[in-house]
């Protein structure tokens, strides 16, 4: 080679096979949703993005992505991208902006944070984040003195299963989910619509079981894709689970189906749980669930027969009617009976790889955090609440400060809270409010400043370092320069702290020496990763399946048990078994409103890519065909819905007339029904649930906010908003 | 030689990866696709069944379309590979009317446009980008006309089925029921 070219992250020379690499294939892992599959970007001869693929050694997604992850090229070329930063002119919310420079935009963030923080304290500044942008922007507001970071996926998501598995068996269940679904003998899914939920590994490990005939039991208000695929379906009264999973386990108990070695062995509670069931009999959660008596005994012998390969899958968003975390407690009490913790087919151990921190300055200590908000409740919270967060923005009597600055990245707030009208009551109350993300959202039309972030294939980020079977590394590398005026989270989160006086908290000039310091420290470097994009490890502990052959284990619990009986709730003055309670139901003419996923969009991100609005771009209501008879109501047509507050949909939807809803629920898929008009293929296509979710139920022990607790109405001619 | 693809309905979830995978690999314009997801729901709730299945251009070994392509733009290459050779298609639609499965359309660009097992994939031996992304891999591509191929012992020890048989086209796309 006459000019050697040097790798300009390492200095180091490329040979010919190392510019092929690097130039034709670069390593990425997905931003699409959460799932983090690492995979390729492939370049076409002109050097552009082309396509993506899977990375054969993931186990998140083993060499397969899925439709959005395939798709997400459509995020890169999507010509509706934030462009430049920009700065509010007009009153808040009026999507009034004018264009500025990243030096002003930031110099404004700067400045209003140092007034807020000298007037209340810098822990009055919130970080509302999903994605990988919050590791970077958390490390600037940890830096500056907050330790308020939250994201949606906690407390309006997955944080009650959290809470409930801890407090049985002193450790959660995390992402991607510890259920070895891949070498069950039965699995039993909640609400759980794997299939539609595109959570890549698990779909594919559901396949796997189909193909080894695993029995599979799913319970669902719904016909869900993944109820077709069962050989059994319970088409349950929606809101009554927790009445058929006090069902099963009283029906395991009385017919000592249950492991008796296990429960024996491990268990702390068992004859408080035994007299505590011996009421719910089937026949008596029959009359609550409408599941007939003989199918739960049946179903309950299925899974004791499978025991302990069996999963009764704790869900992922699982925030429906405020007594989430006992219904969780429930499903985690089934599946100790059943003696499937910690053994194959089960719930296995993950690992991770420990990957050296940074040495940085100590944070300062905060003297407030958001709990300060909300003294004696959601004791078990074990992360910051998003919803709480809002709510504490929002200013009262009793408390002396409330929230006075937000970051928000990469979460479309309006969208994932409930109660729309109290989010941005919270807004207009901010003293600074900062939007950072790849499109324009309902969220980036009321800030104060708009930071446009160029998406995952146009930077890098920190290591995804993953828990699972085996542990991995991946790295995400640019497959191109950033489009428009558009950055790095990176960047922007050093830039701001080097304003606010905090350059020691970034030492690096550049993310890239960051990642190479990190990965020289585990044996590998910047200039591998970029080659082969995936490290493997091998396990360091051999317990994937630490209780396989009943080994001596102490749980991370007060009695070093699995709490069949939670101390830890009873000591916090929760209840330490789990109570059927009965949930509210529709009124007459109203249906309760589901919502959930379709396996081409994640949330409202998605809905105005490209090539994922080609697989789908409008939402539709799902809507029984006894109920359209009763409405007059044909597939197609399109009728605006109403809640039980008076909130009508902001646009129209279509009714699709199915068989595969019940009769007392309408169903729709979250995320559309866009209202941001920068958003050209999404905007007014379909309705959105979110804005119809305003009564929210509060989970007492950790603030989840259930949402299925709403009601809808038909209008087949456009209402007037507030009145019937 | 004779390329068939057998999708696995029980396993498909109908998550359209196969469409998308398609759109990108090949270059397909906005608005248009040459495969698509098909989902089949029968009985009344909560008696219920329902298929999903990715449906395609069958490569029919009797195919109508070549046969009435006045062109011959429409033609059967090594393999049984029904392709369309863009620049001797003029547009008549002939093709379009006698394809029992809806499997063409116009490109914008005036000449007729469909699934071709991407045979610029498989003649490196790769899978066809459909085949190649599916997360539940539930479709398989393969040889029929060798008892050894994965392909062909699948369709031995399971039932099947394909689309529209009565039309007489012998199509080889097969759906494992």
């Amino acid at each position: 080679m006459a000019n050697p070219i040097f790798d300009w992250a390492t200095g180091a020379v490329l040979t010919e096979a190392d510019l092929q690499q690097t130039f034709n294939k670069i390593p990425t892992y997905c931003e699409v949703c959460f799932w983090k599959c690492a995979g390729w970007a492939h370049l076409n001869e002109k050097g552009d993005i082309w396509k993506l693929t899977g990375h054969d050694n993931d186990p998140h997604c083993n060499g397969r992505l899925c439709p959005r992850g395939t798709g997400g090229v459509g995020m890169y070329y999507d010509d509706d991208r934030l462009k430049t930063p920009l700065i509010r002119t007009g009153k808040r919310g009026s999507q009034t902006f004018r264009e500025a420079t990243w030096d002003e935009a930031f110099d404004y963030i700067a400045e209003k944070m140092q007034k807020i923080s000298e007037k209340y304290g810098p822990e009055c500044i919130a970080l509302f984040s999903h994605g990988s942008g919050g590791k970077h922007f958390g490390r600037m507001l940890k830096a500056f003195g907050s330790p308020n970071i939250t994201a949606p996926s906690y407390a309006q998501c997955r944080g009650p299963r959290e809470v409930a598995f801890f407090a049985t068996y002193g450790e959660g269940i995390g992402s991607p989910e510890r259920v070895d679904i891949r070498d069950t003998d039965c699995l039993v899914l909640i609400g759980s619509h794997i299939g539609e939920n595109m959570h890549n590994g698990q779909v594919q490990e559901m396949s796997d079981a189909i193909d080894k005939d695993a029995t599979i039991i799913t319970v669902d208000p719904r016909f869900s894709t993944a109820a077709s695929k069962s050989d059994y379906w319970l088409p349950i009264k929606p809101a009554t689970d927790m009445a058929l999973l006090l069902a099963w386990i009283h029906v395991i108990i009385k017919e000592e189906w249950y492991d008796k070695k296990y429960v024996e062995k491990y268990t702390f509670g068992f004859e408080e749980l035994k007299s505590h069931v011996k009421d719910f009999t089937p026949e008596w959660a029959y009359g609550i669930t409408t599941i007939k008596p003989n199918v739960i005994r049946k179903t309950a012998k299925e899974m004791a027969n499978a025991s302990p390969s069996v999963i009764v899958h704790p869900g992922r968003h699982v925030t429906w009617y405020g007594d989430d975390t006992q219904r969780l407690r429930a499903v985690s009490i089934l599946n100790a009976l059943l003696g499937s913790w910690g053994r194959r087919g089960g719930f296995y151990n993950p690992e991770k790889y420990k990957v050296a921190k940074l040495k940085l300055p100590k944070y300062p200590k905060p003297t407030k955090t958001w709990r300060d908000a909300f003294p004696g409740q959601y004791k078990l919270a074990g992360l910051a609440l998003a919803s709480g967060i809002c709510d504490a923005t929002i200013p009262t009597v009793e408390r002396d400060c409330s929230f006075k600055g937000w970051f928000v990245n990469g979460t479309n707030l309006i969208s994932t809270l409930p109660d729309q009208k109290n989010t941005l009551k919270a807004i207009q109350n901010l003293d600074l409010m900062v939007a950072i993300d790849t499109m324009p959202m309902e969220i980036t039309g009321w800030a104060d400043v708009v930071l446009p972030e160029c998406t995952y294939l146009e930077r890098y980020d920190n290591l995804r370092v993953s828990s699972h079977r085996e542990p991995t590394v991946a790295l995400r590398a640019p497959a191109a320069e950033p489009k428009y005026n558009s950055k790095p989270a990176w960047w922007m989160a050093k830039e701001l702290a080097g304003r606010l006086g905090l350059d020691e908290y970034f030492p690096f000039e550049t993310i890239e020496e960051e990642l190479d310091w990190q990965l020289k420290q585990i044996g590998s470097s910047l200039k591998e990763m970029k080659k082969i994009g995936l490290k493997k490890y091998a396990r360091e502990f051999d317990d994937l399946y630490p209780l396989e052959n009943l080994e001596e284990y102490e749980f991370n619990t007060n009695t070093g048990k699995i709490e069949l009986y939670s101390t830890s709730m009873e000591d916090e003055g929760y209840d330490p078994l789990p109570k059927y309670t009965a949930h509210e139901e529709p009124p007459d003419g109203f249906y309760r409103l589901i919502y959930g996923r379709a396996p081409m969009h994640t949330f409202s991100r998605t809905a105005n890519n490209p090539n994922l609005t080609n697989l789908m771009d409008e939402n539709s209501v799902w809507i029984n065909p006894k109920v359209a008879k009763e409405w007059g109501l044909k597939n197609d047509q399109k009728i605006w819905l109403e809640n039980q507050d008076g909130v009508i949909s902001s646009f129209p939807i279509k009714v699709r007339v199915t068989e595969r809803i019940r009769w007392d629920s309408i169903y729709m898929v979250h995320g559309f029904g866009h209202t941001n008009k920068n958003l050209s293929r999404a905007h007014g296509k379909g309705a959105s649930d979110a804005e119809l979710i305003t009564k929210v139920h509060i989970d007492p022990e950790m603030g989840g906010t259930g949402m299925r607790g709403n009601f809808v109405t038909f209008h087949t001619e456009m209402p007037v908003q507030g009145g019937v | 030689m004779r390329y068939a693809m057998a999708i696995d309905t029980k396993k498909c979830v109908g998550c359209s990866d196969c469409v998308v995978a398609c759109q990108i690999e090949n270059n397909v314009p906005d608005g248009f696709c040459r495969d698509w997801v098909v989902e089949a729901t029968s009985g009344t709730y909560p008696d219920l069944s329902m298929e999903m299945r990715s449906e395609r251009c069958n490569h029919c070994t009797n195919a109508p379309c070549v046969r009435c392509c006045p062109t011959e733009a429409s033609h059967i290459v090594e393999g049984g590979i029904v392709l369309v050779d863009p620049d001797q298609c003029i547009g008549c639609k002939a093709c379009i009317a006698s394809c029992p499965y809806d499997a063409r359309y116009i490109h914008p660009e005036g000449h007729v446009d469909k699934c071709t097992f991407c045979i610029h994939k498989v003649e490196k031996g790769e899978d066809p980008a459909c085949v190649e992304v599916c997360p539940t891999k539930c479709m398989y591509f393969g040889d029929t006309d060798d008892p050894n191929s994965d392909i062909s012992k699948l369709l031995k020890k399971r039932k099947w089925k394909t689309l529209i048989p009565e039309a007489g086209t012998e199509p080889n796309i097969y759906y494992l029921i």
